[in-house]
């Protein structure tokens, strides 16, 4: 904890995976979709710079770890909702990168059908429960599917993801109680990159730790470091493993980092660029995983250099999707809004 | 003729059938199980159910509500009983931008009921909010309000076997009172308005517990030779006003009474919509009888001198029609 009593700050020594308690044989994939994932937000500034993607964004470069850590430790039917920085949760949960990207750019091929944007993406048939334009909602959507997991007994686990500033909202805790009281199969991930739009969290956030704060309501909370995806794996498979068995739900508060300002297109006055560099430098998840299977002699640069050219690959093709996907028909506009008919009147 | 019960036994009854006849339907909400809502509108149905279908949340609106939304996409129907409507101001986000939202952005229904006790009662003002054209003006929302036992019952089935977010409005003031309902599978349609008194002079268009005033109002006029008809919307929205405007055409004359703040009000979009589809048929300008803009006092009195008694609606009938003859 620094002077101003943020939770944490880069690393003075790079970051050593522990491969202890991960598949092996998996590691490979999991390097493979943060690589995807890293190289989708880093299109991202341009895209938006040029209009192609209308408004601004949420990337995630620099949070990878933390989204191929929780999936990964996952079964296909449990569920995942997202805040407004979503992208590495939906491509990591199984979505392509070519509905997500076609989704930004408010295309009829996206996964909302160019209705959402970043903030509104979806897949229910993969589990995941849409990404939230609001803060502190998307924890409460994963905590009511927890109940229905709980009543149906259908074996599922959900993970509500929201920020450090999702942990400011009283929503965030009335989710917490209601779930910790009824006992669901709930993880509440809190993903603290510490800014919340500008604000850092030393200047927001009064406690020890935001998981000190969550034990208080009488769930186990740890905290663990979001750079580390063989952590994340473990302390997220440790949760599933006790809401399967009945244990009700865990809070996981995972350090980590954002690389780009809050939105695309931001100009940072809240942090300085040596800042962000020695996060980059000394802790990042990608630089962090594929020191870790070198050291395992489980990849070479050939290798690394063919899943860097297949991140390029995919997510080109996915511009390439996204440009030649047809805009919606503004016939459709007012329609699906809801079952029963009614006079949308609106411009005749 | 059936039994008459109460109002809220025609909640009880609905809720009991409904969640006999389908287990994904259950009731979370605060203070339920063992008292049955602040309005024993679920009294008994816990210890017959069971604790993980009537289930006792924390006083947290916004997380009672998140856990409807979300275990209604993850298979559920849940009706989350929020006791009184003015605690929707605690789930304002969770009703107007999760429920009402996600069918048009993921294409995902939410089939929830959203249950609270409204109307002009006892308790001042921040016990008596009129939120019914708050959620109307919400795409995705609907909104009913029933005036009587046989529709709170049939309603509340189709609200139970339908896909969209419900806003239940049940009037406190209505809780004891009696009337006939349905069987087990008598539905009242949702989106249909009733026609509860026929009559050529003036349309009276109300909701809730606003109709039985508006029915003693038409017997003191009926008196006089004056014989209005009588609308029960039943439903907010979506509005059905194919019934309002076949009684405008015959009538020539409408009239809105409602107890909510004037404007921007239910009322106000009757009268806005009926003088856009029906203006030829109209030989006076269409009436709204509301509220003051004015918050809910304490003293009875008060609360009273407020709201549109029989005597107001009568008044205003009889200003229309000596005001604005009919052409005919």
């Amino acid at each position: 904890m620094n002077e101003n009593g943020t939770v944490a700050t880069a690393r003075e020594v790079p970051l050593e995976l522990d491969l202890e308690g991960v598949p092996p044989d998996a590691l490979g994939e999991w390097l493979e979709t943060m690589l995807v994932i890293r190289e989708f937000e880093e299109s991202l500034e341009a895209l938006t710079a040029s209009g192609k993607i209308p408004g601004s964004v949420h990337q995630a470069s620099g949070q990878e770890a933390v989204a191929v850590g929780v999936t990964r430790a996952l079964a296909p039917g449990d569920i995942v909702s997202s805040p407004h920085r979503p992208h590495h949760h939906a491509l990591a949960k199984g979505m392509t990168a070519d509905v997500v990207m076609a989704e930004l750019w408010g295309r009829a091929a996206g996964c909302a059908g160019g209705r959402g944007g970043t903030m509104h993406l979806n897949d229910f048939s993969l589990g995941y429960f849409g990404s939230n334009g609001i803060v502190g909602a998307s924890l409460g959507i994963a905590m009511g599917a927890a109940l229905a997991a709980k009543l149906r007994r259908s074996g599922q686990v959900c993970v509500g993801f929201f920020g450090e500033g999702g942990a400011n909202t009283g929503r965030t805790w009335e989710a917490v109680n209601l779930a910790t009281t009824q006992n669901l199969p709930l993880i509440a991930f809190c993903e603290n990159n510490q800014y919340a739009v500008e604000t850092y969290i030393g200047r927001a956030f009064a406690g020890p730790s935001i998981a000190e704060r969550a034990s208080g309501f009488g769930l186990p909370a740890v905290q663990i470091d979001g750079q580390d995806v063989c952590a994340v794996y473990r302390a997220t498979v440790s949760a599933c493993a006790r809401a399967r068995a009945g244990g009700g739900p865990t809070f996981i508060e995972a350090i980590t980092y954002r690389y780009h300002g809050h939105n695309t297109g931001e100009v940072a006055e809240y942090r300085t660029e040596a800042e962000v560099e020695r996060w980059r430098v000394s802790c990042d998840p990608i630089d962090g995983l594929r020191r870790a299977l070198e050291r395992a002699g489980r990849l070479d640069a050939d290798a690394y250099g063919g899943l860097v050219a297949h991140a390029r690959e995919v997510v080109a093709a996915a511009i390439a999707f996204a440009e030649s996907s047809p805009l919606p028909d503004p016939a459709t506009a007012a329609l699906g809004v809801m079952s029963l008919p009614y006079d949308a009147k609106g411009p005749t | 003729m059936s039994e008459l019960v109460t109002v809220g036994q025609a909640f009880q009854q609905g809720l009991r059938e409904e969640m006999t006849r389908d287990e994904t339907v259950f009731v979370l909400g605060t203070d339920l199980f063992i008292r049955g809502g602040h309005f024993a509108q679920v009294k008994g149905i816990g210890p017959e159910f069971g604790p993980e279908r009537v289930i006792d949340a924390p006083i947290s609106e916004a997380a009672m509500v998140a856990a409807g939304v979300g275990a209604a996409m993850n298979g559920m129907r849940p009706l989350i009983d929020l006791n009184f409507i003015d605690f929707a101001f605690g789930a304002m986000d969770e009703i107007a931008n999760q429920a009402a939202k996600a069918r048009y952005l993921w294409g995902k229904p939410v089939p929830l009921v959203i249950r609270a006790s409204s109307g002009i009662a006892l308790y001042a003002a921040q016990h008596n909010n009129s939120l019914e054209a708050w959620f109307m003006h919400t795409p995705g929302l609907v909104v009913v309000m029933p005036s009587n036992a046989r529709d709170t019952k049939g309603i509340l089935k189709s609200a139970l076997r339908g896909d969209d977010p419900v806003v239940f409005f049940m009037h406190k003031r209505l809780t004891g009172a009696r009337g006939e309902v349905g069987g087990p599978d008598e539905l009242v349609p949702i989106g249909k308005a009733a026609v509860v008194r026929e009559g050529r002079s003036a349309t009276l268009v109300s909701g809730g517990i606003v109709v039985g005033k508006v029915m003693r109002a038409a017997e003191a006029l009926a008196r006089d030779g004056i014989e209005v008809e009588v609308i029960d919307l039943r439903t907010i929205f979506p509005l059905d006003t194919e019934t309002i405007e076949a009684s405008v055409r015959k009538t020539g004359r409408l009239i809105v009474v409602t107890e909510e703040p004037p404007y921007a009000s239910v009322a106000s979009e009757i009268a806005a919509s009926l003088q856009e589809s029906v203006f030829e048929y109209l030989d006076a300008p269409v009436a709204r009888l509301t509220a003051a803009h004015a918050p809910i006092p304490h003293a009875p009195n008060l609360m009273e001198a407020l709201i549109p008694q029989v005597e107001d609606v009568v008044r205003t009938v009889r200003r229309s029609l000596e005001r604005w003859p009919s052409s005919e």
